[in-house]
């Protein structure tokens, strides 16, 4: 077996800026990988804290087989461990503001007062929503907890939300699940089901608003031939911790995008995972977040691909500004030995508007096949770009204009991308909001 | 109609070595409707120039004057400058992702004026602009600088100076890396500006080449972080013919 391991990883905060491309098609393997020089910024210094050892360093026989797929999952929530940052999943992540989700504990609710208020609007004829007890497919057989939170979350949850898009059938407006928490102190769990049947066309809004200690799965099924697309929000409040694992599954010939936006909160990690049941899926993952003073914001992503003839384009890009504010990326791709001819790329570029911001972005890219149409990853993390801010107000244009213009056209890209009008004007609108906050 | 003085100007930039001085004490008066060719040898200072009156953050000011209308400059952010009426048409414009040529060029228009231009009227200008300059309509939905050919950066600019109308344009090489087609194309942008409006023109040029089609009122030669020497348009000729040799020795 060929094994090309591709990685890169790569962590910025003001004033450095530097760019790790990497390149892989068939069995040549490409590194790229850079470290920061300055010493509060680099990555290097921190990984030795931590004793961990850098990607494509002393890789040990018994880890090179196991690949990111081999991850454990379990419905049991006693097989996982507790998070601690020597467990490379978890070395970037604040674990104390996120220590709530590691307690088995049960839904907040009270009398007439729940921790958590859903507001589930279904398109004109779609199927009413339902539930999915645990162990009642197709709950349970696409995303399996990878973490704590997340197996808490799914053995906590004795009735997940159940939304389907009928066969054949194609919606216009979006399915609806308005999350709106209720209190910083009080712990919530859920589990979701969406289901897209063969050959429709969905979309789905996922909307976090308000507070609560939120653990959550979404399970993604979409069926040969189907279309869907799912749009995460996270627009809590600035106490609200939010840990989800999203897991789709794709058909043959089916085809999602999942976007995953996060504005607000003080802590929100997602780990989003995509994988292919048969060949000819397409994944599409994008995805866009603004991390202001103190607040920390992860992104893990995870595409597996598992069938031949399946296309991956991951593109996020992200905002950073204020003390403290924090923001980490790391792209996982899997390519195994039987998915010849994928096609895949991944794109994260961090854009840090104040000193003080700190980005992580690590691109993880693993080649079983010689056999593919290629794949390639950048990520990138830079100020402001001084040049950009000069030519523009040599125009005339006041600095804050200047900036408002050259962070609304990086965002442009993905926010273009969108599908849902109404997403895309409240997102432009909270971009604005951000910015008016950092510059007046 | 508006008046550039530049008074004694010193201007320092730190590189590894240390401070360095580039503008030794240079002076020059630049009036509306005037044509000023500056002329010299690479590293003779003459972008800094450019740059150091434009604002940019990179240029210490560390002595001198720089006056219009009898308003100080140097004094001034750089859109202040540019809302004074200053352009610098830039040797390497810088791409700008996600924004558009429209959006920017509407942006500066209303930055400038103060007020949002007429839509009716500015839509037909920058059609018409780019028609003068031969520039595709499709390129105002193309994104400021990115995958511009060298030749469409140095249109672009052009087209900005046609639009924004400012009393006193300074353009930085913008002749540099030309093919002759595009040189005519940009030298005729810069003649009707010339023709329509009282700007008054500095034309930084390393080559005499442009000034076959921008014909200067006035050549100055700068070598060392200052004017070396001035005269008419026979400077140019006489430039051609002997090089700059002549200013170097000693230099």
């Amino acid at each position: 077996m060929t094994t090309t391991d591709v990685k890169g990883a790569e962590s910025a905060g003001d004033p450095s800026a530097n760019e790790a491309v990497g390149h892989a098609a068939g069995a040549a393997p490409v590194a790229a990988g850079a470290a920061l020089e300055g010493a509060d910024t680099a990555a290097a210094p921190e990984l030795e804290e931590e004793n961990l050892s850098l990607p494509g360093q002393e890789v040990s026989a018994a880890h090179a087989a196991l690949n990111r797929g081999a991850r454990l999952r379990s419905f049991e929530v006693a097989e996982h461990a507790v998070p601690k940052s020597d467990i490379e999943e978890w070395r970037f992540t604040p674990l104390r503001r996120f220590s709530a989700l590691f307690e088995d504990a049960p839904t907040d609710d009270r009398e007439g007062d729940p921790a958590v208020d859903y507001q589930v609007s279904v398109p004109e004829g779609a199927p009413a929503p339902t539930t999915l007890a645990i162990g009642e497919a197709p709950r349970g057989t696409v995303l399996v907890p990878e973490d704590l939170p997340t197996a808490i979350a799914s053995a906590r949850t004795e009735q997940a939300l159940h939304l389907v898009a009928s066969k054949n059938t194609d919606y216009d407006a979006p399915f609806r699940v308005d999350v709106v928490g209720r209190g910083a102190d009080r712990r919530a769990n859920a589990h979701l089901v969406l289901e897209a049947e063969e050959s429709s066309s969905s979309i789905v809004v996922l909307n976090h608003t308000g507070s609560a200690q939120y653990a959550q799965d979404v399970e993604i099924i979409v069926g040969d031939n189907a279309r869907m697309t799912v749009i995460t929000v996270h627009d809590w409040d600035d106490d609200a911790v939010h840990i989800a694992q999203h897991h789709a599954r794709v058909g043959r010939d089916a085809r999602l995008k999942h976007v995953a936006v996060t504005l607000g909160g003080s802590a929100v990690r997602l780990n989003a995972i995509g994988e292919y049941a048969a060949p000819g899926g397409e994944i599409e993952k994008l995805g866009l977040y603004f991390s202001d003073e103190g607040q920390f914001f992860e992104n893990r992503l995870f595409i597996d691909h598992s069938a031949p003839n399946c296309t991956s384009n991951v593109a996020y890009k992200g905002a950073l500004q204020g003390k403290g504010a924090r923001s980490v990326w790391v792209g996982d791709v899997l390519i195994r030995k039987e998915a010849e001819g994928t096609n895949t790329y991944e794109l994260n570029r961090n854009l840090v508007l104040t000193e003080g911001a700190r980005a992580d972005s690590v691109p993880n890219l693993e080649i079983e096949t010689g056999e593919i149409e290629g794949a390639g990853h950048a990520a990138a993390t830079g100020r402001f770009d001084d040049e950009q801010l000069f030519y523009l107000r040599a125009r005339g244009i006041p600095e804050i204009e200047a900036r408002r213009l050259v962070v609304r056209g990086f965002f442009a890209e993905i926010i273009q991308q969108i599908d849902v009008p109404e997403v895309r004007e409240r997102l432009s609108a909270a971009i604005e909001d951000e910015l008016a906050r950092s510059m007046n | 109609m508006s008046i550039l003085e530049i008074k004694n100007l010193h201007a320092t930039v730190e590189t590894p070595e240390g401070t360095k001085e580039i503008l030794k004490g240079v002076d020059l008066t630049i009036k509306g409707g005037e044509t000023h060719a500056i002329m010299g040898p690479n590293g003779s200072g003459k972008s800094t120039l450019a740059y150091a009156i434009a604002g940019h953050p990179k240029y210490e000011i560390t002595g001198g004057e720089v006056l219009l209308d009898g308003e100080d400059v140097l004094e001034m952010s750089v859109d202040e400058r540019a809302r004074a009426g200053l352009f610098l048409a830039m040797q390497y414009p810088v791409e700008v992702p996600g924004v558009t040529v429209s959006n920017f060029l509407r942006t500066a228009k209303t930055a400038i004026d103060g007020e949002a231009p007429s839509l009716r009227t500015w839509v037909k200008d920058v059609k018409g602009a780019m028609d003068d300059l031969k520039m595709d309509p499709v390129f105002a939905e193309r994104n400021v600088n990115e995958g511009f050919s060298g030749g469409e950066k140095k249109r672009h600019e052009i087209l900005q100076m046609q639009l924004l109308k400012p009393s006193i344009a300074v353009l930085d090489e913008t002749d540099s890396g030309l093919d002759v087609d595009a040189l005519r194309v940009v030298s005729e942008g810069v003649n009707r500006a010339k023709e329509n409006t009282e700007v008054g023109i500095m034309l930084i040029t390393h080559y005499t080449r442009i000034l076959q089609y921008v014909k200067p009122d006035f050549v100055h030669v700068f070598v060392n972080g200052r004017v070396a020497e001035q005269g008419g348009p026979e400077l140019a000729e006489r430039l051609e013919a002997e090089g700059y040799d002549r200013y170097l020795v000693g230099a």
